[in-house]
This record gives C-alpha cells, structure tokens and sequence, in this order.
C-alpha cells in the first residue's frame, strides 16, 4: 500500500461544486501547497468549509468559492483577511456563517453518520433568521428544552497539513494545539494530507504515536510538501510569513493585484514559489509567533 | 488609592477590567485583546488568584505571562487547553471572557460580524466567530477602546452575534438563565446591566468624565447607578504588576493618543 501522491494528483480529484472542508485554523497549519494547485486548476463553484485564514481569502479571489460554511476568516496578526472582506462586501458569496462550536459540531455529527447534534450555540442570535434552514428540536425528555439541531456538515473531501506522514496515510500533528483536523478528515467521503516529512512506514514510541489524531484508513492520499503550510505557521518547525502577508494584503488594494499574485507567486509552480520566498532554508526557519 | 500615583487611562482601564472576574472562582478567566488579558492577568494575581488562564495558545498556566515578546521569560505550564477543550469548557459554562465587539445594543447583543446590510455589508469584520456560543453559555464582559454611537448603536446592532436580553430574540423553552454578562469598560466609564429588565447603567466615571458626555456618545438611554462614582484608580501595587506583565508597553498603544489617566480640563 502506498498513498503517496502529488497536488496535482490531489487535484485531479476535485470535481466542480463540491464542498471541501480544510483543516488548521485562521493563517495557522493551512494545507497552502494544495490551495495553491487548486488556483491553478479550472476548479470552481465550491463550498468552502473553513476555520477561515488565507485558504478561504485566496480562494475567494480566484473566484473559486460559491458558497463558504465558516466562523471567520482572519491572518490573526493581521486582524482582517484581506480578500475574504473584499468579495464578501461585493456580495458575491452565498453564506452559511455560523459559530466557531456549530462549525465543529456539524463535523462531528458527519463523522458519526448522524442527521444533526443539538446544541444551544447559535439560538436568539441572527444565525438562525439568517440561515432557515437550521432547525430548534425539542428534548424528548422532562425539560422539554428547546435546542438548535446542528445538521451534520458533510464533506465530499478534507484537505489537511501535517508534520509527518507516511505511505499508509499514518499521520502526526506536533503543534500545540491539533486543532479540528481529525474533524475534518472523519466528516469526509475522501481526505488527502500534504506533509512537511513523509516516510515509508512509522516506527514510533508511544510518546511519539500520542501525536497521531486521526486513522489512516480516513486518508486517501499523501503528498510530500515541505514549507506546505507557508504563508501560514507549521508549529514547530516555523511560523508564519509576515512580509509575505503584507504583500498579500496589499494585493487586495492593488488594481489586477490578485493577477499580479497569481503571475509573481502561484501560477509559476511550487519550486519557483519557493525561491520566491527565500528558499525553504528561510521559510521553514521563519520564527513562530509569541501570543 | 493613592493620588498621587501617576496613571495613564490604559492602566486605569486595566484595573477597571481586572474587577470584572473579582469573586467568579474556579472559572476560565480569557481576556482578548492587551488590556482584558492584561485585567485578567491582574485579577488572578491579585483579589482571585483561583482563576484558570492560558498562554493564550493551549496551555494552561498559574503564573500569568507577560505580553509581546518574553526575552528570557519561560512560560511554566500546568495543564493543556486546546480548541477543542476550549469548546467543551465554555458550553459547560465555566469562563468569564472579556471581549471587544464591534458592536453593542441597549440588550447586551454583539456584532462581531458585518457592519450594514448583511448581504451586501458596508464592512465585512471578522466573523461571528465563539460570539452566539460564548454569550449563550458563561459570563462576558465587553471592552470598548473609543466610547461613541458607532459602537453603542441605535436600535439592535446589525448581526446579531452574541445574545442579549432582547425578549424578541428568544423562544419558549430556551435556555436563556445560562447567560450572564457583567461589565462593559469603555475609555470613558465602566457600566453594568443591573438595571430594571437588565437596562445598562453607568457603575463608575473615569476621572473628568461627565455623565452627560457618556450620554451623549451613546445610542440608547443610559441609567445612573445609584452608587455611581469615580472608577477606582490604580494602587502603587497595580501599578508595578501591570508594569511587569507588559514590559514593552503594548498597553500604550491600545489608546488614542496613550492619554493620562486623569483628564486635563479640554
């Protein structure tokens, strides 16, 4: 058995309209190598499902999202991500906006092959006049207490970043915080993992295999993408790019700046992203940040 | 207090946040943004020492760390607090946070999310983010950096992110006794939702601020708490916690102009 596969293999997957959720948090441990494929590709339509960072801002100005399922989208350092608040105040987007618990709730109830989960996040707020079709279900139970049932949030795939992989699809995760990765991969019929190091089998000590937080069987594919995650962070091996970030963000103020990033960054291919960003000696030092 | 401890507005507002979690016990105290952290991080090293806090990361600490860069400052840890137990601790409801909407109406409702229409908005924000699940579940306190109508709006705030105590909004058989908002600490005032039917009152001035100014930049009426002072200013003790725990002075920056504590005449 072997999973090991390239981006564009990953891409090849993809299919107009479907929904893809991605793993990380805000502009920390994105699957970026893949969303770069993915700018590449004649993708589009897509629902994107997203603790929403530059993934969710750069799809965004490529025209690639129909439809986002998200509870923000920020660079955290940089409050405000710079395209998703450009096409989100054109209106072109359709909107499931929902809270940052609903978001990982809905994953959870795919990943167990249940309709909904019910939970109080979301009532007496605009999240429900905003979106009818979320549901209040009553407790069958003496309380009779009147919740919100959180439909479960299916994925046609999952797009992931980790520290290690290896050919079976074993997985580890050594940032801090592993975030909603193994939500992702379980609320999804196909997950693929980009990797900073990919070996060919495993071999760990129980302190090591602690940081596996998912199954192989989830993982379809793996695919060795070293300063992946760049831009973002890759906690513990670098942090995110700041220069690059403010290059990024001034692209959304810039007239063509999105063609302008494309054309200097992402339509040349990965390697000459790479030497456009100082090598991965620079980019897999890039210190991470204090919060 | 001690008068004659020069302050600047940001200490004061440090300390006047730091009393938000006085008393809560054992509960998650997350202060976002420099000053809430910097008013959490007070409090537990002061009048509540109980309270939980995080290297605001994923790791639990009883010794709160210094903002901004931490030099030779090693962070000792004494638990584990990612997102994923984050979730679990605020919908069992043991947090108090302390955040910054964007947003915030007569019921105690927040916008985290889009300013003007939602479809087309004049500005998008962050996103709801935690806002609909925090507010529903434990205790939150606001902060406001610059008092005016944009924040405390007419009407009900454009997206309603967080719950308030807004009748409208609820439904028989919600669980609406789970939520709990205490204080809102602006540059100008600290208030509180203790009046009738949870009606926001003015608990305490800054020093050479009126009533009337609160009132005027405010976009709904305000009571008067009966007890309504001047809030407290900080000790000589407060003082040299607060200098220690931000050591490069990233409290300065959090206010217009950094401006003294006690207003010169305009």
């Amino acid at each position: 058995m072997n999973k090991l596969m390239t981006t564009a293999d990953v891409v090849a997957q993809l299919r107009d309209g479907m929904t893809i959720g991605f793993g990380g948090w805000g502009p920390r441990r994105k699957p970026m190598a893949i969303v770069r494929e993915i700018l590449r590709s004649d993708v589009k339509d897509l629902t994107v499902v997203s603790y929403g960072g530059p993934d969710v801002g750069m799809l965004c100005a490529a025209g690639k999202v129909r439809k986002l399922i998200f509870g923000f989208a920020t660079l955290d350092a940089i409050p405000l991500e710079p395209w998703y608040r450009k096409v989100r105040e054109s209106g072109a987007l359709e909107l499931m906006e929902l809270d940052e618990g609903m978001w990982q709730w809905g994953l959870r109830a795919a990943g167990m092959r249940l309709p909904f989960l019910p939970t109080r996040c979301g009532l007496a707020t605009d999240i429900t006049r905003l979106n009818p079709e979320l549901k209040t279900i009553q407790s069958p139970y003496g309380d009779g207490e009147v919740m919100l049932a959180m439909p479960a949030l299916k994925l046609d795939v999952a797009l992931l970043h980790v520290n290690v992989a290896d050919h079976l699809g074993n997985t580890l995760i050594h940032g801090g915080d592993p975030y909603f990765d193994h939500l992702v991969a379980r609320a999804a019929d196909a997950c693929y993992v980009s990797a900073e190091r990919v070996e060919e089998r495993l071999a760990l000590t129980p302190d090591q295999a602690r940081f596996n937080t998912f199954e192989r069987y989830l993982v379809k594919g793996v695919v060795h993408a070293p300063c992946g995650a760049h831009p973002t962070t890759c906690a513990p091996e670098y942090g995110w790019d700041m220069s690059h970030f403010k290059r990024y963000v001034a692209s959304a103020a810039e007239e063509g700046g999105w063609q302008a990033y494309m054309d200097e960054f992402v339509t040349p291919g990965e390697a000459a992203y790479q030497d456009k960003n100082g090598g991965i000696e620079r980019m897999g030092k890039l210190p991470l940040p204090v919060f | 207090m001690n008068n004659n401890t020069e302050f600047t507005l940001a200490e004061l507002m440090i300390v006047a946040a730091s009393e938000s979690w006085r008393g809560n016990g054992e509960v998650l105290a997350s202060g976002l943004g420099v000053i809430p952290r910097l008013g959490a991080s007070l409090a537990k090293l002061t009048h509540t020492p109980e309270l939980l806090m995080t290297d605001s990361e994923c790791y639990l600490v009883e010794e709160p760390i210094p903002v901004g860069p931490r030099g030779d400052y090693v962070p000792k840890y004494s638990g584990y607090m990612p997102f994923e137990r984050v979730f679990e601790c605020v919908w069992g409801g043991r947090r108090h946070a302390m955040i910054g909407p964007t947003q915030i109406d007569r019921f105690g409702q927040t916008n985290l999310s889009v300013v003007g229409d939602y479809r087309r908005p004049k500005a998008a924000i962050l996103g709801v983010r935690g806002l609909p699940g925090n507010s529903i579940n434990h205790i939150n306190s606001f902060f406001v950096p610059s008092h005016n109508k944009r924040v405390f709006v007419e009407g009900e705030v454009d997206m309603v992110s967080g719950v308030g105590f807004n009748p409208a909004r609820w439904e028989p058989g919600m669980r609406q006794d789970l939520m709990d908002i205490r204080r809102i600490v602006t540059d100008l005032c600290v208030m509180d939702f203790e009046g009738p039917d949870h009606a926001i009152r003015v608990r305490s001035l800054h020093p050479g601020v009126s009533f009337e100014e609160v009132q005027e930049k405010t976009g709904f009426p305000l009571l008067k708490a009966p007890e309504l002072g001047e809030t407290p200013h900080p000790t000589a003790e407060q003082l040299a916690i607060i200098r220690r725990l931000d050591p490069h002075d990233l409290r300065g920056a959090q206010i217009k102009g950094n401006p003294p504590g006690i207003r010169t005449a305009a």
